[in-house]
């Protein structure tokens, strides 16, 4: 029989080590219904998740909630919305009692005296161009003066089509503000002109997602496999969807049979009662899905399957390291 | 004592490869003390699995909250053992 100490030599099973007992169990919170942006193709606007639920506004229910998550076994808080910057005090009942990850577009600065080690993903849909088109305005130009040379602080660069032969440049750019970078496909969940991939794309844009983490390590939180996963929607011979999605709210999980999954995940509406279906949109094609978390946690629950060869262990390992490095679990 | 507790970590072992689908091992091959979760990658999802199984065929009820101690076949089996007698 395979077991994890006849497949790994010292080195990777010191790195087996440090990941194997996190027991990571994540829920994801929108904060908020609003934003200061209206992206084409954002996915909680285009899916009517905004109108979803009424926000609650009072900051004792959230604390209350809050506590009921915890002892739910919740340790790690992932906030997005809306913007979830807008309500710093929502963030804040998170960020005392729990490791929290707050996704912001990075047009406000998330104020470091309040959250001194706070994980913040700035959320980058490709260039300059592409920005103007999709989000209406370089959100990159706001939010690395914003946040230049914080350790604490990653963007989340979502790679669209049109920016084959282009994401050097925005690595590098990255670079040079003194920060890291992870990258996702983008979904194009409201269909626009010219940004849905084509399967040569894809086969592109992994060639240079693994040149990028080739060429710039100290920036590019990623691994290949993790590429591999993302642009062919495969893994271990078997292609990604709902069948095999793990990114599913669990109470709403009706899936027969069950596919490996996140313990106890929900994804919950700013009214802290409603629950949507998974990590992104309620409304989305899970065929066309490009979702990286999910696809990263496909990876992360299906470690038995991935204890094979010392190459499929491995390339597990990395896939997990990555998670745990962005979400603060271990260190860069 | 010492049989019961050799019967019993060869059915949970038997139990393990059938319903994990466990490659090259035997329930006789079957390490008692090797750690399931570090390094055969068995997780919750597994464990719920095998406990339905045990649970038909002991009778006995294994709490969601005990997985995380139960991580090798001979502390199922003697965790069974227990529950067997508890129950005389
Ligand atoms: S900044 Fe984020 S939440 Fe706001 S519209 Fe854009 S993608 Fe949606
Ligand atoms: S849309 Fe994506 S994340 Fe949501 S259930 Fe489908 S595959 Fe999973």
């Amino acid at each position: 029989m395979k077991t994890v100490s006849s497949l790994l030599d010292e080195h990777w099973y010191e790195r087996y080590k440090k990941i194997s007992k996190l027991n990571i169990r994540s829920s994801i919170y929108d904060v908020t219904n609003r934003c200061n942006l209206r992206c084409k193709g954002c996915f909680f606007f285009s899916s009517g998740e905004h109108e979803a639920a009424v926000e609650e506004n009072d900051i004792d229910r959230w604390h209350d909630f809050i506590e009921k998550e915890m002892a739910r076994g919740v340790n790690l808080a992932i906030l997005i919305g809306g913007e979830p910057t807008l309500c710093l005090d929502r963030i804040e009942a998170f960020y005392r009692r729990l490791p929290t990850f707050c996704a912001t577009n990075g047009l406000i600065k998330v104020p470091r005296d309040r959250f001194p080690n706070m994980m913040v993903g700035l959320s980058l849909w490709g260039d300059a161009e592409d920005e103007k088109i999709l989000r209406g305005r370089d959100t990159f130009k706001i939010s690395s003066k914003n946040y230049e040379g914080d350790p604490y602080t990653y963007y989340l660069y979502t790679i669209t089509p049109k920016q084959l032969g282009k994401t050097e440049r925005n690595i590098k750019k990255i670079a040079d503000v003194g920060l890291k970078v992870h990258m996702q496909l983008l979904s194009n969940d409201e269909g626009v002109d010219g940004f849905s991939w084509q399967p040569p794309e894809l086969i592109d844009i992994r060639a240079e997602m693994d040149d990028m983490l080739d060429k710039y390590p100290q920036t590019v939180i990623s691994s290949r496999y993790y590429h591999e996963i993302i642009t062919t929607g495969r893994m271990l011979g078997r292609p990604f969807g709902w069948l095999e999605c793990p990114s599913v709210t669990e109470p709403l999980d009706n899936r027969n049979p069950r596919p490996k999954r996140l313990t106890n995940f929900i994804r919950w509406a700013s009214d802290l009662k409603t629950m949507h279906r998974c990590c992104t949109s309620e409304t989305r094609d899970c065929s066309t899905c490009k979702d990286g978390a999910a696809h990263m946690s496909w990876v992360m629950v299906n470690k038995r399957g991935h204890i094979k060869t010392a190459k499929d262990l491995q390339n597990w390992i990395e896939v997990y390291e990555m998670f745990a490095k962005l979400y603060q679990f271990i260190p860069w | 004592m010492e049989n019961d507790i050799s019967k019993t970590i060869l059915r949970v072992a038997g139990i393990i490869i059938n319903e994990l689908k466990l490659e090259d091992v035997t329930p006789e091959t079957f390490e008692p003390d090797l750690d399931l979760v570090d390094e055969v990658g068995v997780d919750s999802m597994d464990l719920a699995t095998v406990a339905l199984v045990l649970r038909d065929e002991y009778g006995i009820r294994i709490d969601e909250d005990d997985y995380p101690k139960l991580t090798t076949v001979r502390i199922i089996a003697e965790y069974i053992n227990n529950k067997l007698s508890n129950d005389d």
